[in-house]
């Protein structure tokens, strides 16, 4: 549906942006690119923002592969603040690690098939699908936590948020892990092509015998699941779980870095890869703001003008009047998307 | 027949639960059916049902607006500043507010039109300015000490047997009734409603799309401004981390109030009675004492899941058999 610029050309302007934002932050802080090996575990500002960006581009990775289908998911906060609470509580009450994980991953799975049989099989909106485990989700952490902070010391969970596994930070190494397996289910396998199928036209998808509720729901269900590691990592982190803060506004964060990365909010097209890169530029904004004295104020004004760039250069308006490459047709003469209306549902 | 009880179905249902609800209350707390727990479930949701009508209007004519909880904070730093540090009167400052909020509003409509963008991530951009802008003028909460503050929240309507309508609830009042008029009996009513059930039908029709688009999030803009000038007087500070979340609590009233997301139908008197419902929630919840504040939110996703199932039903039937459901 959108056409682009085919090979590594499309993924220029992510990877200059990246380039640009750590130059400036180099020329600001001549000691960015520093990395020090220090108790086993590498230091510097550059592993830190790669460290912090890791929630966020966990909750990318999930929200790219549900933006590809034209959804959203908001509740990635919500979810992250159940796992969390779940996580913090069950530690607090003597649980061994395997099963506080599994629980957190369960509830993060649980959350996620309740989102996508809401869109798959109720057809429900997926933003207003999602709303209501983003307004409830909180309400259940904070059920589980019984409105409390709840606090842990438990060195095995808090392993997940400031340990190392060979040298590197182990959020690090979790989104990795967590971006080499969902790039591999979708790219290694038909599932990709799928997603992007319904994305484009879920009807036509359904026609062409593609098993649209299951692609919805696996896609919610893999959102879910990386919440909930994004929630383990920042409750281990903390080494506690806040019910009414944790993961709040990230959601935002996600879909954010997702459109930097490039994928259209209109479905049909995804970049795991680049989202990922999306969530760097974010978190490497984000520093360079500290590090060079700003006011951390301006943060959010820089976002929304990052924010606004990229989505007018993705303007199917803005595109027609840019030169074009040879042979490509300008989006706009493409048939814009129409929202489907529900015709004869109409009163 | 059929077809008058199927258009206000979803209404009915609606101001039947708040009905149901209240004589729940009632029955369980000897002191809740009183006019001062009406009054004062009116004042405390004014700011919301303020900001919950121009949300209705962005969601018929399709849309969505993320920025008016921002909005709202903005607005409150915006007085605060001008009132405590500029020493203005609160009337020009109220005015400025005014403009710049709806200016705000406008502008996003603008760009939503022209470069063809999703609302949705066009007013999360507008969330993430308006929040900003505030921390850049303030990040202190800034109490407002002027003596017209004092005097404003002093004024009241009295009525003889008993109910007390304070400035705020006599805005929302009066802010819906305007707003039933617009949407009903004015032709930018009638486009907004053409717009949102269908765009390219409307365009064909010759509804100014461009204009009418601008004018919808403009409207929203300057009732979240209001919905802010209300909140400031209700909590007499101006704070840039003011009313947090507020887009969705609206969004919730406007969907419990029957209106559908896809937009194009709808009512604002449903948002109206939706804002009561969480109002009487979160009353409810105040009342036993015992229930902890988490459960208002779940009793909202519950509730906001009810409706939407309903919707859903509901349009099932309409279509018949073998019709699509609507689809976003």
């Amino acid at each position: 549906m959108t056409l682009s610029a085919p090979g590594p050309a499309r993924n220029l302007p992510q990877y200059g942006a990246l380039f640009a934002v750590l130059l400036a932050n180099w020329l600001l802080f001549p000691d960015f690119f520093a990395i020090r090996l220090q108790d086993g575990r590498l230091f510097g500002s550059l592993i830190d923002v790669l460290n912090r960006g890791a929630p966020v581009a966990l909750l990318a990775i999930g929200m790219t592969m549900v933006i590809a289908t034209r959804g959203v998911d908001l509740s990635v906060g919500a979810v992250m603040a159940i796992s969390g609470a779940i996580a913090a509580t069950m530690t607090g009450a003597g649980w061994s690690l395997p099963a506080v994980l599994a629980a957190s991953l369960a509830a993060g799975l649980l959350c996620g098939l309740w989102n996508g049989l809401l869109v798959a099989v109720l057809r429900i909106q997926p933003i207003i699908a999602t709303l209501i485990l983003m307004v409830a989700g909180r309400g259940i952490a904070q059920l589980v936590t019984e409105g409390q902070i709840v606090t842990f010391t438990s060195p095995a969970l808090a392993f997940i948020g400031s340990g190392s596994f060979l040298t590197v930070p182990m959020p690090v190494v979790l989104t990795i892990v967590v971006l080499a397996v969902t790039a591999l289910l979708v790219r290694a396998t038909a599932l990709g092509l799928m997603i992007e199928a319904v994305g484009i036209n879920r009807l036509s998808s359904a026609g062409a015998g593609v098993n649209t509720p299951v692609v919805l729901v696996a896609v919610y269900v893999w959102c879910g699941l990386c919440a909930a590691v994004a929630g383990l990592i920042v409750t281990a982190d903390i080494r506690g779980a806040d019910a009414n803060n944790a993961g709040l506004w990230l959601e935002l964060d996600a879909i954010l870095a997702v459109v930097v990365g490039g994928t259209s909010l209109l479905g049909g097209r995804f970049g795991l890869v680049l989202s990922v890169v999306g969530a760097l530029i974010i978190q490497s904004m984000n520093t360079g703001i500290l590090l060079s004295g700003f006011k951390p104020e301006f943060n959010l004004i820089v976002k929304a003008g990052v924010l606004l760039v990229v989505l007018l250069l993705q303007s199917p308006t803005l595109t027609l009047f840019l030169p074009r490459p040879k042979g490509a047709r300008p989006i706009g003469t493409v048939k814009p998307p129409v929202a489907p209306t529900s015709g004869g549902a109409k009163p | 027949m059929t077809g008058a009880l199927q258009r206000f179905l979803p209404l009915i249902v609606t101001t039947a639960v708040l009905v149901v609800g209240f004589l729940i209350c009632a029955t369980q707390f000897p002191n809740f059916a009183s006019w001062r727990v009406v009054a004062n479930l009116l004042t405390d949701n004014a700011f919301l049902g303020i900001t919950a009508v121009g949300m209705t209007f962005v969601i018929l004519s399709g849309g969505i607006d993320l920025s008016v909880g921002a909005v709202i904070g903005f607005t409150t730093v915006l007085l605060a500043v001008l009132i405590e540090h500029g020493g203005w009167h609160p009337v020009p400052a109220f005015a400025v507010a005014l403009i710049a909020a709806g200016g705000f509003g406008a502008a996003m409509g603008g760009v939503i039109h022209v470069f063809q963008m999703p609302p949705f991530i066009v007013t999360l951009a507008g969330m993430f300015i308006a929040r900003g802008l505030g921390f850049v003028l303030t990040t202190d909460s800034v109490p407002i000490n002027h003596p017209l503050y004092g005097e404003l929240n002093d004024m009241a309507l009295r009525f003889d047997f008993g109910l007390k309508l304070s400035l705020p609830a006599l805005l929302m009042l009066g802010v819906v009734v305007a707003a039933v008029v617009l949407a009903h009996w004015t032709r930018f009513g009638a486009n907004l409603y053409a717009l949102g059930g269908n765009r390219q039908s409307a365009e064909l029709m010759g509804v100014p799309v461009g204009r009418t688009t601008v004018a919808v999030y403009g409207l929203s803009g300057l009732l979240a401004g209001l919905a802010g000038i209300v909140f400031s007087l209700y909590t007499g500070a101006g704070y840039s981390l003011a009313a947090t979340g507020v887009e969705l609590d609206t969004i919730t009233a406007v969907v419990i109030g029957g209106t559908q997301l896809t937009g194009g139908y709808g009512y604002v008197v449903g948002t109206f009675v939706g804002v009561l419902i969480q109002g009487l929630i979160q009353t409810y919840i105040t009342f036993d004492g015992t229930l902890s504040s988490w459960w208002t939110k779940i009793a909202i996703g519950v509730l906001l899941f009810v409706f939407i199932l309903l919707q859903k039903g509901l349009l099932v039937v309409w279509a018949g058999r073998g019709g699509e459901p609507a689809e976003a």
